[in-house]
Protein backbone atom coordinates (compact mmCIF):
# COMPACT_ATOMS: atom_id res chain seq x y z
CA UNK A 1 0.00 0.00 0.00
CA UNK A 2 1.81 3.10 -0.86
CA UNK A 3 0.59 6.37 0.75
CA UNK A 4 1.62 10.13 0.68
CA UNK A 5 1.15 12.84 3.06
CA UNK A 6 -1.68 14.88 2.04
CA UNK A 7 -0.66 18.01 -0.17
CA UNK A 8 -1.92 20.84 1.45
CA UNK A 9 -2.41 22.80 -1.97
CA UNK A 10 -5.00 25.34 -2.72
CA UNK A 11 -5.89 24.08 -5.82
CA UNK A 12 -8.79 21.88 -5.08
CA UNK A 13 -9.60 20.26 -8.19
CA UNK A 14 -6.87 18.68 -10.34
CA UNK A 15 -7.01 18.60 -14.21
CA UNK A 16 -8.05 15.20 -15.14
CA UNK A 17 -4.62 14.42 -16.68
CA UNK A 18 -2.78 14.87 -13.19
CA UNK A 19 -5.12 12.79 -11.39
CA UNK A 20 -4.62 9.92 -13.76
CA UNK A 21 -1.29 10.26 -13.78
CA UNK A 22 -0.60 10.22 -10.10
CA UNK A 23 -2.52 7.22 -10.24
CA UNK A 24 -0.72 5.78 -12.96
CA UNK A 25 2.33 6.18 -10.48
CA UNK A 26 0.92 3.75 -8.22
CA UNK A 27 -0.46 1.08 -11.16
CA UNK A 28 2.44 1.18 -13.66
CA UNK A 29 -0.30 2.11 -16.79
CA UNK A 30 0.38 5.21 -18.81
CA UNK A 31 -2.57 7.02 -19.16
CA UNK A 32 -3.22 11.08 -19.77
CA UNK A 33 -5.92 13.29 -20.90
CA UNK A 34 -6.49 16.56 -22.61
CA UNK A 35 -7.13 18.35 -19.45
CA UNK A 36 -10.09 18.73 -17.74
CA UNK A 37 -11.75 21.41 -15.90
CA UNK A 38 -12.26 22.49 -12.00
CA UNK A 39 -15.71 22.40 -10.30
CA UNK A 40 -17.58 21.76 -7.52
CA UNK A 41 -19.31 18.90 -6.36
CA UNK A 42 -23.02 18.45 -7.00
CA UNK A 43 -24.89 15.61 -5.18
CA UNK A 44 -28.24 16.91 -6.94
CA UNK A 45 -29.87 18.26 -4.36
CA UNK A 46 -32.85 20.98 -4.54
CA UNK A 47 -29.93 24.10 -4.17
CA UNK A 48 -28.64 23.20 -7.64
CA UNK A 49 -31.47 22.13 -9.25
CA UNK A 50 -34.82 23.62 -10.89
CA UNK A 51 -37.45 22.72 -8.81
CA UNK A 52 -39.94 21.31 -11.80
CA UNK A 53 -36.36 19.14 -12.32
CA UNK A 54 -35.98 17.63 -8.83
CA UNK A 55 -39.91 17.31 -9.01
CA UNK A 56 -39.33 15.03 -11.81
CA UNK A 57 -35.94 13.11 -10.20
CA UNK A 58 -36.64 13.23 -6.42
CA UNK A 59 -38.47 10.13 -6.29
CA UNK A 60 -36.30 8.25 -9.28
CA UNK A 61 -33.25 5.97 -7.71
CA UNK A 62 -31.55 6.45 -10.80
CA UNK A 63 -31.46 10.21 -11.30
CA UNK A 64 -30.93 11.44 -7.89
CA UNK A 65 -28.35 10.33 -5.16
CA UNK A 66 -30.66 11.23 -2.52
CA UNK A 67 -33.75 9.17 -4.03
CA UNK A 68 -31.74 6.03 -4.46
CA UNK A 69 -31.26 5.64 -0.38
CA UNK A 70 -34.94 5.70 0.07
CA UNK A 71 -36.84 4.65 -3.35
CA UNK A 72 -36.57 1.49 -5.25
CA UNK A 73 -37.03 0.53 -8.75
CA UNK A 74 -37.54 -2.72 -10.90
CA UNK A 75 -36.48 -3.55 -14.75
CA UNK A 76 -38.82 -5.65 -16.70
CA UNK A 77 -36.88 -8.03 -18.97
CA UNK A 78 -39.51 -7.85 -21.98
CA UNK A 79 -36.75 -6.36 -24.60
CA UNK A 80 -34.76 -9.51 -25.43
CA UNK A 81 -33.52 -8.35 -29.29
CA UNK A 82 -30.43 -6.15 -29.66
CA UNK A 83 -29.53 -4.30 -32.57
CA UNK A 84 -25.98 -3.79 -32.06
CA UNK A 85 -22.80 -5.44 -30.42
CA UNK A 86 -20.53 -4.16 -28.22
CA UNK A 87 -17.44 -5.76 -26.82
CA UNK A 88 -18.58 -5.86 -23.15
CA UNK A 89 -21.73 -7.49 -23.34
CA UNK A 90 -22.18 -11.42 -24.46
CA UNK A 91 -25.84 -12.46 -24.82
CA UNK A 92 -25.07 -16.13 -24.23
CA UNK A 93 -23.90 -15.55 -20.43
CA UNK A 94 -26.58 -15.90 -16.98
CA UNK A 95 -26.05 -16.85 -14.01
CA UNK A 96 -28.64 -16.07 -10.92
CA UNK A 97 -25.35 -14.28 -8.96
CA UNK A 98 -24.08 -11.99 -11.76
CA UNK A 99 -24.94 -8.24 -11.39
CA UNK A 100 -24.42 -7.04 -14.60
CA UNK A 101 -26.72 -5.26 -17.47
CA UNK A 102 -27.82 -7.62 -20.25
CA UNK A 103 -28.11 -10.63 -17.98
CA UNK A 104 -31.87 -11.91 -17.00
CA UNK A 105 -32.81 -15.10 -15.77
CA UNK A 106 -36.02 -15.18 -17.54
CA UNK A 107 -37.26 -12.94 -20.24
CA UNK A 108 -40.88 -12.06 -19.69
CA UNK A 109 -44.41 -10.96 -21.81
CA UNK A 110 -46.11 -7.90 -21.94
CA UNK A 111 -48.55 -9.72 -19.44
CA UNK A 112 -46.31 -11.11 -17.21
CA UNK A 113 -44.35 -8.08 -16.69
CA UNK A 114 -47.53 -5.92 -16.07
CA UNK A 115 -48.68 -8.52 -13.20
CA UNK A 116 -45.01 -8.84 -11.82
CA UNK A 117 -45.01 -4.33 -11.59
CA UNK A 118 -48.28 -5.23 -9.59
CA UNK A 119 -46.85 -7.66 -7.30
CA UNK A 120 -43.76 -5.84 -6.54
CA UNK A 121 -45.52 -2.68 -6.04
CA UNK A 122 -47.53 -3.91 -3.37
CA UNK A 123 -44.74 -5.65 -1.80
CA UNK A 124 -42.24 -2.64 -1.98
CA UNK A 125 -44.55 0.57 -1.62
CA UNK A 126 -41.65 2.51 -1.93
CA UNK A 127 -40.67 1.04 -5.92
CA UNK A 128 -41.80 4.50 -7.89
CA UNK A 129 -39.96 3.47 -11.32
CA UNK A 130 -40.36 0.67 -14.05
CA UNK A 131 -37.50 0.33 -16.50
CA UNK A 132 -37.47 -1.67 -19.31
CA UNK A 133 -33.62 -1.76 -20.38
CA UNK A 134 -33.51 -5.21 -22.02
CA UNK A 135 -31.36 -7.51 -21.42
CA UNK A 136 -31.08 -6.54 -25.05
CA UNK A 137 -32.77 -2.98 -26.45
CA UNK A 138 -36.03 -1.46 -25.69
CA UNK A 139 -36.12 0.09 -28.57
CA UNK A 140 -35.04 -3.20 -30.92
CA UNK A 141 -38.50 -4.39 -29.48
CA UNK A 142 -40.77 -1.29 -29.70
CA UNK A 143 -44.03 -3.22 -30.10
CA UNK A 144 -43.28 -5.65 -26.39
CA UNK A 145 -41.56 -2.29 -25.11
CA UNK A 146 -44.81 0.20 -25.52
CA UNK A 147 -47.23 -2.44 -24.92
CA UNK A 148 -45.99 -3.11 -21.36
CA UNK A 149 -45.82 0.55 -20.99
CA UNK A 150 -49.50 0.57 -22.09
CA UNK A 151 -50.60 -2.11 -19.60
CA UNK A 152 -49.18 -0.43 -16.29
CA UNK A 153 -49.88 3.48 -17.11
CA UNK A 154 -53.10 1.64 -17.20
CA UNK A 155 -53.54 -0.44 -13.58
CA UNK A 156 -50.64 2.11 -11.74
CA UNK A 157 -50.70 5.29 -13.27
CA UNK A 158 -48.35 6.67 -10.20
CA UNK A 159 -45.65 4.33 -11.49
CA UNK A 160 -43.09 6.61 -13.02
CA UNK A 161 -41.88 4.63 -16.74
CA UNK A 162 -38.54 5.15 -17.77
CA UNK A 163 -36.05 3.06 -20.38
CA UNK A 164 -32.23 2.66 -21.28
CA UNK A 165 -31.00 2.39 -24.71
CA UNK A 166 -28.03 2.45 -27.40
CA UNK A 167 -29.61 5.12 -28.97
CA UNK A 168 -29.72 3.62 -32.85
CA UNK A 169 -33.40 3.27 -33.48
CA UNK A 170 -34.30 6.34 -30.49
CA UNK A 171 -34.92 8.92 -33.30
CA UNK A 172 -37.86 6.22 -35.00
CA UNK A 173 -39.53 6.32 -31.04
CA UNK A 174 -39.47 9.56 -29.73
CA UNK A 175 -42.69 10.66 -30.58
CA UNK A 176 -44.07 7.48 -28.91
CA UNK A 177 -41.83 7.71 -25.71
CA UNK A 178 -43.31 11.29 -25.29
CA UNK A 179 -46.82 9.97 -25.87
CA UNK A 180 -46.34 7.70 -23.03
CA UNK A 181 -45.72 10.17 -20.56
CA UNK A 182 -41.99 8.80 -19.70
CA UNK A 183 -39.73 11.22 -18.31
CA UNK A 184 -36.56 9.68 -18.29
CA UNK A 185 -34.50 7.89 -20.79
CA UNK A 186 -31.09 6.64 -20.44
CA UNK A 187 -28.53 6.29 -23.77
CA UNK A 188 -25.72 4.76 -23.23
CA UNK A 189 -22.87 6.85 -25.20
CA UNK A 190 -19.39 5.37 -25.15
CA UNK A 191 -17.81 7.78 -28.01
CA UNK A 192 -18.84 10.29 -30.20
CA UNK A 193 -15.90 10.00 -32.59
CA UNK A 194 -16.12 6.53 -35.18
CA UNK A 195 -12.43 6.14 -34.81
CA UNK A 196 -12.72 5.23 -31.35
CA UNK A 197 -16.16 3.58 -31.49
CA UNK A 198 -14.91 1.00 -33.71
CA UNK A 199 -12.87 -0.66 -31.21
CA UNK A 200 -16.07 -0.65 -28.89
CA UNK A 201 -18.50 -2.15 -31.47
CA UNK A 202 -17.86 -4.71 -33.72
CA UNK A 203 -21.09 -4.21 -35.45
CA UNK A 204 -24.83 -2.78 -36.17
CA UNK A 205 -27.78 -3.92 -37.57
CA UNK A 206 -28.93 -1.07 -39.76
CA UNK A 207 -31.13 -0.84 -42.64
CA UNK A 208 -31.19 -4.55 -43.22
CA UNK A 209 -27.68 -4.67 -43.16
CA UNK A 210 -24.92 -5.81 -40.66
CA UNK A 211 -22.25 -2.57 -40.89
CA UNK A 212 -18.91 -3.00 -39.33
CA UNK A 213 -16.08 -0.72 -38.25
CA UNK A 214 -15.98 3.44 -38.79
CA UNK A 215 -19.42 3.45 -40.24
CA UNK A 216 -21.08 1.60 -37.86
CA UNK A 217 -19.63 3.71 -35.46
CA UNK A 218 -20.24 6.37 -37.28
CA UNK A 219 -24.11 6.08 -37.71
CA UNK A 220 -24.70 5.03 -33.98
CA UNK A 221 -23.24 7.87 -33.02
CA UNK A 222 -25.09 10.29 -35.26
CA UNK A 223 -28.18 8.80 -34.34
CA UNK A 224 -27.23 8.45 -30.66
CA UNK A 225 -26.93 12.50 -30.75
CA UNK A 226 -30.28 13.13 -32.94
CA UNK A 227 -31.82 11.19 -30.33
CA UNK A 228 -30.38 12.86 -27.28
CA UNK A 229 -31.35 16.35 -29.37
CA UNK A 230 -34.89 15.27 -30.26
CA UNK A 231 -35.59 14.15 -26.29
CA UNK A 232 -34.75 17.11 -24.69
CA UNK A 233 -36.38 19.27 -27.25
CA UNK A 234 -39.50 17.47 -26.22
CA UNK A 235 -38.60 18.16 -22.03
CA UNK A 236 -37.84 14.12 -21.29
CA UNK A 237 -34.64 14.47 -18.94
CA UNK A 238 -31.79 12.14 -20.52
CA UNK A 239 -29.17 10.32 -18.52
CA UNK A 240 -26.03 8.93 -20.64
CA UNK A 241 -24.29 5.85 -19.72
CA UNK A 242 -20.87 5.67 -20.48
CA UNK A 243 -18.52 2.69 -19.71
CA UNK A 244 -15.26 3.77 -19.38
CA UNK A 245 -12.53 1.27 -21.41
CA UNK A 246 -9.04 2.10 -20.19
CA UNK A 247 -6.67 2.87 -23.28
CA UNK A 248 -9.75 3.32 -25.58
CA UNK A 249 -12.40 5.57 -24.57
CA UNK A 250 -11.07 6.80 -21.11
CA UNK A 251 -10.02 10.38 -22.13
CA UNK A 252 -12.28 10.38 -24.79
CA UNK A 253 -15.13 10.63 -22.28
CA UNK A 254 -14.35 13.85 -21.26
CA UNK A 255 -15.21 15.04 -24.73
CA UNK A 256 -18.32 12.91 -24.85
CA UNK A 257 -19.58 14.71 -22.02
CA UNK A 258 -19.29 17.63 -23.36
CA UNK A 259 -21.09 16.76 -26.49
CA UNK A 260 -23.98 15.59 -24.41
CA UNK A 261 -24.00 18.36 -21.78
CA UNK A 262 -24.39 20.68 -25.06
CA UNK A 263 -26.93 18.88 -26.12
CA UNK A 264 -28.91 19.21 -22.94
CA UNK A 265 -28.58 16.02 -21.14
CA UNK A 266 -29.25 16.08 -17.38
CA UNK A 267 -26.76 13.40 -15.65
CA UNK A 268 -24.02 11.31 -17.17
CA UNK A 269 -23.02 8.52 -15.75
CA UNK A 270 -19.96 6.59 -16.02
CA UNK A 271 -19.10 3.57 -15.03
CA UNK A 272 -16.29 1.11 -14.96
CA UNK A 273 -16.30 -1.67 -17.80
CA UNK A 274 -16.70 -5.37 -16.38
CA UNK A 275 -14.77 -7.57 -18.43
CA UNK A 276 -14.00 -10.80 -16.16
CA UNK A 277 -12.94 -13.57 -18.74
CA UNK A 278 -15.23 -15.78 -17.29
CA UNK A 279 -18.13 -13.82 -18.96
CA UNK A 280 -17.14 -14.26 -22.28
CA UNK A 281 -17.12 -10.90 -23.55
CA UNK A 282 -15.06 -9.86 -26.12
CA UNK A 283 -13.34 -7.44 -23.68
CA UNK A 284 -13.15 -9.99 -21.04
CA UNK A 285 -10.85 -12.69 -23.42
CA UNK A 286 -8.83 -10.14 -24.68
CA UNK A 287 -7.93 -8.96 -21.61
CA UNK A 288 -9.07 -5.42 -21.24
CA UNK A 289 -8.86 -4.52 -17.90
CA UNK A 290 -11.76 -2.00 -16.17
CA UNK A 291 -10.53 1.21 -14.02
CA UNK A 292 -9.37 1.13 -10.60
CA UNK A 293 -11.51 2.75 -8.11
CA UNK A 294 -9.64 5.99 -7.94
CA UNK A 295 -9.39 6.11 -11.82
CA UNK A 296 -13.34 6.38 -12.06
CA UNK A 297 -13.08 8.96 -9.45
CA UNK A 298 -11.09 10.88 -11.19
CA UNK A 299 -12.72 10.73 -14.38
CA UNK A 300 -15.88 11.35 -12.66
CA UNK A 301 -14.44 14.53 -11.02
CA UNK A 302 -12.97 15.79 -14.19
CA UNK A 303 -16.15 15.75 -15.63
CA UNK A 304 -18.21 16.97 -12.71
CA UNK A 305 -19.29 21.12 -13.68
CA UNK A 306 -22.55 22.18 -14.42
CA UNK A 307 -23.73 18.83 -15.52
CA UNK A 308 -24.46 16.37 -12.65
CA UNK A 309 -22.23 13.07 -12.26
CA UNK A 310 -24.24 10.09 -11.39
CA UNK A 311 -21.75 7.88 -9.26
CA UNK A 312 -24.33 5.45 -7.49
CA UNK A 313 -25.24 3.37 -10.54
CA UNK A 314 -24.97 -0.39 -9.58
CA UNK A 315 -24.84 -1.35 -12.68
CA UNK A 316 -27.71 -3.90 -12.31
CA UNK A 317 -29.41 -6.40 -14.56
CA UNK A 318 -32.12 -6.32 -16.61
CA UNK A 319 -34.43 -7.67 -14.45
CA UNK A 320 -33.50 -5.78 -11.16
CA UNK A 321 -36.00 -5.47 -8.82
CA UNK A 322 -35.51 -3.49 -4.87
CA UNK A 323 -33.28 -0.99 -3.93
CA UNK A 324 -30.28 -0.01 -6.01
CA UNK A 325 -27.92 -1.31 -3.33
CA UNK A 326 -29.82 -4.74 -3.02
CA UNK A 327 -31.92 -7.46 -5.72
CA UNK A 328 -34.89 -8.94 -4.09
CA UNK A 329 -35.81 -10.38 -8.30
CA UNK A 330 -35.60 -14.10 -6.76
CA UNK A 331 -38.80 -13.29 -4.45
CA UNK A 332 -40.76 -12.63 -8.13
CA UNK A 333 -39.98 -15.03 -10.57
CA UNK A 334 -42.46 -15.67 -13.20
CA UNK A 335 -43.52 -19.21 -11.18
CA UNK A 336 -44.44 -16.81 -8.40
CA UNK A 337 -46.01 -14.38 -10.01
CA UNK A 338 -48.16 -16.89 -11.91
CA UNK A 339 -49.78 -18.58 -8.50
CA UNK A 340 -50.85 -15.29 -7.31
CA UNK A 341 -54.75 -14.97 -8.37
CA UNK A 342 -55.13 -11.26 -8.43
CA UNK A 343 -52.92 -8.84 -7.28
CA UNK A 344 -54.69 -5.59 -5.98
CA UNK A 345 -53.00 -2.56 -6.70
CA UNK A 346 -53.09 -0.71 -3.06
CA UNK A 347 -52.31 2.61 -4.11
CA UNK A 348 -53.78 4.30 -0.86
CA UNK A 349 -51.07 2.31 1.13
CA UNK A 350 -48.54 2.88 -1.39
CA UNK A 351 -48.79 6.46 -1.21
CA UNK A 352 -49.01 6.24 3.00
CA UNK A 353 -45.57 4.85 3.29
CA UNK A 354 -44.23 7.28 0.91
CA UNK A 355 -45.48 10.02 2.84
CA UNK A 356 -43.42 8.47 5.72
CA UNK A 357 -40.43 8.28 3.47
CA UNK A 358 -40.74 11.98 3.44
CA UNK A 359 -40.73 12.95 6.59
CA UNK A 360 -37.71 10.71 7.49
CA UNK A 361 -35.65 12.29 4.02
CA UNK A 362 -36.22 15.79 5.49
CA UNK A 363 -35.18 15.07 8.83
CA UNK A 364 -31.70 13.45 6.99
CA UNK A 365 -31.17 16.49 5.16
CA UNK A 366 -31.71 18.46 8.03
CA UNK A 367 -29.28 16.74 10.04
CA UNK A 368 -26.65 16.84 7.55
CA UNK A 369 -27.39 20.63 7.72
CA UNK A 370 -27.15 21.16 11.11
CA UNK A 371 -23.53 19.26 11.46
CA UNK A 372 -21.74 21.06 8.56
CA UNK A 373 -22.88 24.54 10.23
CA UNK A 374 -19.19 24.33 12.27
CA UNK A 375 -17.08 22.75 9.89
CA UNK A 376 -13.70 24.01 9.91
CA UNK A 377 -11.75 25.11 6.60
CA UNK A 378 -9.18 22.58 5.39
CA UNK A 379 -7.65 20.88 2.45
CA UNK A 380 -8.05 17.81 4.46
CA UNK A 381 -10.49 14.87 2.74
CA UNK A 382 -10.87 11.77 4.04
CA UNK A 383 -13.18 8.48 2.48
CA UNK A 384 -15.26 6.63 4.45
CA UNK A 385 -16.78 3.13 3.63
CA UNK A 386 -20.62 2.60 4.94
CA UNK A 387 -22.44 -0.13 5.84
CA UNK A 388 -26.27 0.18 4.70
CA UNK A 389 -29.29 -1.27 3.84
CA UNK A 390 -31.28 1.71 2.92
CA UNK A 391 -32.71 5.16 4.56
CA UNK A 392 -29.51 7.02 4.17
CA UNK A 393 -28.59 5.08 7.65
CA UNK A 394 -25.99 2.70 9.19
CA UNK A 395 -27.22 0.19 9.30
CA UNK A 396 -26.15 -2.75 8.51
CA UNK A 397 -23.53 -5.75 9.84
CA UNK A 398 -20.11 -5.47 8.92
CA UNK A 399 -20.72 -9.07 7.87
CA UNK A 400 -23.49 -9.38 6.01
CA UNK A 401 -23.07 -6.13 3.75
CA UNK A 402 -22.65 -7.07 -0.12
CA UNK A 403 -21.35 -3.90 -0.86
CA UNK A 404 -20.01 -0.61 0.97
CA UNK A 405 -21.37 2.89 0.09
CA UNK A 406 -18.44 5.36 0.27
CA UNK A 407 -18.56 9.40 1.21
CA UNK A 408 -15.68 12.12 1.29
CA UNK A 409 -15.77 13.91 3.66
CA UNK A 410 -13.96 17.82 3.54
CA UNK A 411 -14.84 21.11 4.26
CA UNK A 412 -17.25 21.52 1.86
CA UNK A 413 -19.20 18.89 4.11
CA UNK A 414 -19.70 14.90 2.45
CA UNK A 415 -20.49 13.66 -0.70
CA UNK A 416 -21.54 10.38 -1.74
CA UNK A 417 -18.72 9.36 -4.22
CA UNK A 418 -19.64 5.58 -5.22
CA UNK A 419 -20.16 2.27 -3.72
CA UNK A 420 -18.16 -1.41 -3.63
CA UNK A 421 -19.26 -4.69 -4.02
CA UNK A 422 -17.75 -7.02 -1.80
CA UNK A 423 -18.09 -10.95 -0.67
CA UNK A 424 -20.41 -11.48 1.94
CA UNK A 425 -17.69 -11.70 5.04
CA UNK A 426 -20.22 -13.36 6.91
CA UNK A 427 -21.91 -16.80 6.22
CA UNK A 428 -24.28 -17.70 8.86
CA UNK A 429 -22.77 -16.44 11.41
CA UNK A 430 -18.94 -17.67 10.82
CA UNK A 431 -16.97 -14.79 9.45
CA UNK A 432 -14.90 -16.44 6.36
CA UNK A 433 -11.33 -15.86 6.13
CA UNK A 434 -10.80 -15.82 3.08
CA UNK A 435 -13.36 -12.82 2.29
CA UNK A 436 -11.61 -10.04 4.33
CA UNK A 437 -8.49 -9.62 2.19
CA UNK A 438 -11.28 -8.64 -0.73
CA UNK A 439 -13.19 -6.23 1.51
CA UNK A 440 -9.84 -4.51 2.52
CA UNK A 441 -9.24 -4.67 -1.12
CA UNK A 442 -12.44 -2.75 -2.31
CA UNK A 443 -12.32 -0.13 0.73
CA UNK A 444 -8.64 0.28 1.23
CA UNK A 445 -8.34 3.80 -0.20
CA UNK A 446 -11.61 4.69 2.88
CA UNK A 447 -9.77 6.04 6.05
CA UNK A 448 -13.00 4.58 8.72
CA UNK A 449 -15.68 1.78 7.37
CA UNK A 450 -18.82 2.86 9.49
CA UNK A 451 -21.21 -0.17 10.34
CA UNK A 452 -23.75 -1.32 12.55
CA UNK A 453 -22.11 -3.89 14.46
CA UNK A 454 -18.57 -5.86 13.74
CA UNK A 455 -17.19 -8.93 15.22
CA UNK A 456 -14.05 -8.73 17.01
CA UNK A 457 -12.09 -10.35 14.35
CA UNK A 458 -12.58 -8.61 11.12
CA UNK A 459 -12.24 -5.12 13.75
CA UNK A 460 -8.81 -6.09 13.96
CA UNK A 461 -7.76 -6.97 11.32
CA UNK A 462 -9.31 -3.68 9.59
CA UNK A 463 -6.91 -1.82 12.27
CA UNK A 464 -4.09 -3.80 11.13
CA UNK A 465 -5.28 -2.61 7.41
CA UNK A 466 -5.13 1.20 8.79
CA UNK A 467 -9.00 1.36 8.25
CA UNK A 468 -10.71 2.43 11.28
CA UNK A 469 -13.81 0.56 11.90
CA UNK A 470 -16.44 2.57 14.09
CA UNK A 471 -19.87 0.97 14.81
CA UNK A 472 -20.91 4.47 17.39
CA UNK A 473 -23.17 5.61 14.81
CA UNK A 474 -25.38 2.61 14.28
CA UNK A 475 -28.30 3.62 13.20
CA UNK A 476 -27.94 7.30 13.00
CA UNK A 477 -28.07 9.22 9.72
CA UNK A 478 -24.84 8.72 7.43
CA UNK A 479 -24.28 11.67 5.93
CA UNK A 480 -24.56 13.44 9.87
CA UNK A 481 -22.03 10.77 10.78
CA UNK A 482 -19.73 11.02 8.01
CA UNK A 483 -19.47 14.86 9.14
CA UNK A 484 -19.38 14.28 12.72
CA UNK A 485 -16.65 11.73 12.23
CA UNK A 486 -14.30 14.23 10.16
CA UNK A 487 -14.70 16.84 12.54
CA UNK A 488 -13.27 14.67 15.12
CA UNK A 489 -10.93 13.40 12.83
CA UNK A 490 -9.64 17.04 11.93
CA UNK A 491 -9.78 18.34 15.41
CA UNK A 492 -6.99 14.62 16.32
CA UNK A 493 -4.72 15.82 12.81
CA UNK A 494 -4.72 19.52 14.62
CA UNK A 495 -3.56 18.32 18.09
CA UNK A 496 -0.96 16.40 16.17
CA UNK A 497 -2.67 13.13 17.60
CA UNK A 498 -2.57 11.47 14.04
CA UNK A 499 -1.34 12.34 11.16
CA UNK A 500 -3.31 12.64 7.74
CA UNK A 501 -2.28 10.53 5.05
CA UNK A 502 -4.01 9.39 1.55
CA UNK A 503 -5.00 5.74 1.50
CA UNK A 504 -4.00 4.96 -1.97
CA UNK A 505 -6.18 3.34 -4.52
CA UNK A 506 -8.84 0.06 -4.54
CA UNK A 507 -10.18 -2.34 -6.32
CA UNK A 508 -13.42 -2.21 -8.61
CA UNK A 509 -15.27 -5.56 -7.67
CA UNK A 510 -15.69 -7.95 -10.70
CA UNK A 511 -18.25 -11.07 -11.80
CA UNK A 512 -20.01 -13.16 -9.78
CA UNK A 513 -20.47 -12.73 -5.56
CA UNK A 514 -18.53 -16.23 -5.02
CA UNK A 515 -19.94 -16.71 -1.60
CA UNK A 516 -23.18 -15.36 -2.59
CA UNK A 517 -25.91 -16.48 0.07
CA UNK B 1 -30.96 -24.40 -49.21
CA UNK B 2 -32.09 -22.92 -46.15
CA UNK B 3 -30.83 -21.60 -43.01
CA UNK B 4 -31.34 -23.08 -39.81
CA UNK B 5 -30.54 -22.13 -35.93
CA UNK B 6 -28.27 -24.08 -33.89
CA UNK B 7 -30.28 -24.47 -30.68
CA UNK B 8 -27.48 -24.93 -28.60
CA UNK B 9 -26.33 -21.39 -29.80
CA UNK B 10 -29.65 -19.88 -29.76
CA UNK B 11 -29.94 -17.32 -27.05
CA UNK B 12 -33.71 -17.20 -27.45
CA UNK B 13 -33.37 -13.14 -27.91
CA UNK B 14 -35.71 -12.90 -30.81
CA UNK B 15 -33.83 -10.59 -32.74
CA UNK B 16 -34.12 -12.82 -36.14
CA UNK B 17 -37.68 -13.38 -35.38
CA UNK B 18 -39.46 -9.88 -36.89
CA UNK B 19 -36.82 -9.51 -39.30
CA UNK B 20 -37.16 -12.38 -41.54
CA UNK B 21 -39.47 -11.39 -44.51
CA UNK B 22 -40.78 -14.54 -45.37
CA UNK B 23 -42.50 -15.18 -41.46
CA UNK B 24 -40.04 -18.37 -41.34
CA UNK B 25 -38.83 -18.11 -37.57
CA UNK B 26 -40.83 -19.41 -34.59
CA UNK B 27 -40.46 -19.97 -31.07
CA UNK B 28 -40.28 -23.46 -29.11
CA UNK B 29 -39.02 -24.52 -26.24
CA UNK B 30 -37.27 -21.11 -25.55
CA UNK B 31 -35.16 -20.79 -28.70
CA UNK B 32 -36.17 -20.32 -32.21
CA UNK B 33 -36.29 -22.06 -35.26
CA UNK B 34 -36.60 -21.69 -39.35
CA UNK B 35 -39.26 -23.80 -41.31
CA UNK B 36 -37.57 -24.51 -44.37
CA UNK B 37 -40.05 -24.66 -46.89
CA UNK B 38 -40.59 -21.01 -45.98
CA UNK B 39 -36.91 -20.05 -46.00
CA UNK B 40 -35.46 -18.13 -49.28
CA UNK B 41 -32.23 -17.36 -47.47
CA UNK B 42 -33.77 -13.61 -48.46
CA UNK B 43 -32.70 -14.40 -52.18
CA UNK B 44 -34.89 -11.35 -53.54
CA UNK B 45 -35.45 -9.59 -50.15
CA UNK B 46 -32.23 -8.40 -49.14
CA UNK B 47 -28.34 -8.50 -50.02
CA UNK B 48 -27.48 -10.53 -46.58
CA UNK B 49 -29.70 -13.06 -45.19
CA UNK B 50 -31.48 -10.99 -42.16
CA UNK B 51 -31.17 -13.85 -39.79
CA UNK B 52 -27.84 -14.22 -39.95
CA UNK B 53 -26.83 -9.94 -39.80
CA UNK B 54 -28.91 -9.60 -36.41
CA UNK B 55 -27.59 -12.96 -34.65
CA UNK B 56 -25.88 -11.53 -31.45
CA UNK B 57 -23.88 -15.34 -31.61
CA UNK B 58 -21.51 -16.10 -34.63
CA UNK B 59 -22.20 -19.36 -36.40
CA UNK B 60 -26.13 -20.13 -35.01
CA UNK B 61 -28.11 -19.42 -38.16
CA UNK B 62 -25.84 -22.05 -40.70
CA UNK B 63 -26.86 -23.07 -43.82
CA UNK B 64 -28.63 -26.41 -43.41
CA UNK B 65 -27.32 -28.49 -46.63
CA UNK B 66 -29.88 -30.97 -46.47
CA UNK B 67 -32.25 -28.55 -48.56
CA UNK B 68 -30.97 -27.25 -52.15
CA UNK B 69 -30.12 -23.64 -52.87
CA UNK B 70 -33.08 -21.82 -53.18
CA UNK B 71 -34.19 -20.58 -56.95
CA UNK B 72 -36.14 -17.41 -57.66
CA UNK B 73 -39.49 -18.81 -59.85
CA UNK B 74 -40.22 -16.72 -62.24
Amino acid sequence: MQSTIASVSTQEVKPLEQLLEKIADHKGCGTSSEGGKASCGSSGGPADMAPEVWEKVKNHPCYSEEAHHHYARMHVAVAPACNIQCNYCNRKYDCANESRPGVVSEKLTPEQASKKVLAVASAIPQMTVLGIAGPGDPLANPAKTFKTFELIAKTAPDIKLCLSTNGLALPDHVDTIKGFNVDHVTITINMVDPEIGQHIYPWIFWKNKRLTGIEAARILTERQMLGLEMLTAAGVLCKINSVMIPGINDKHLVEVNKAVKSRGAFLHNIMPLISAPEHGTVFGLTGQRGPTAQELKALQDSCEGDMNMMRHCRQCRADAVGLLGEDRSAEFTTEKIDEMSEVVYDAATRKAYQELVEAERSEKVAAKEAAMADLDVTDIKIMIAVATKGQGRVNEHFGHATEFQIYEVGSNGSKFIGHRRVDLYCQGGFGEEEALPSVVNAINDCHAVFVAKIGGCPRDELKAAGIDPVDRFANEFIEESAITYFKEYFARVCAREIVHVDRGDADIRQGAYTAAA
Amino acid sequence: MAYEIVASLCTGCCACEPECPNEAISEKKNVFIIDPEKCTECIGHFDEPQCVAVCPIDHTCIIDMAYPRYEVTA
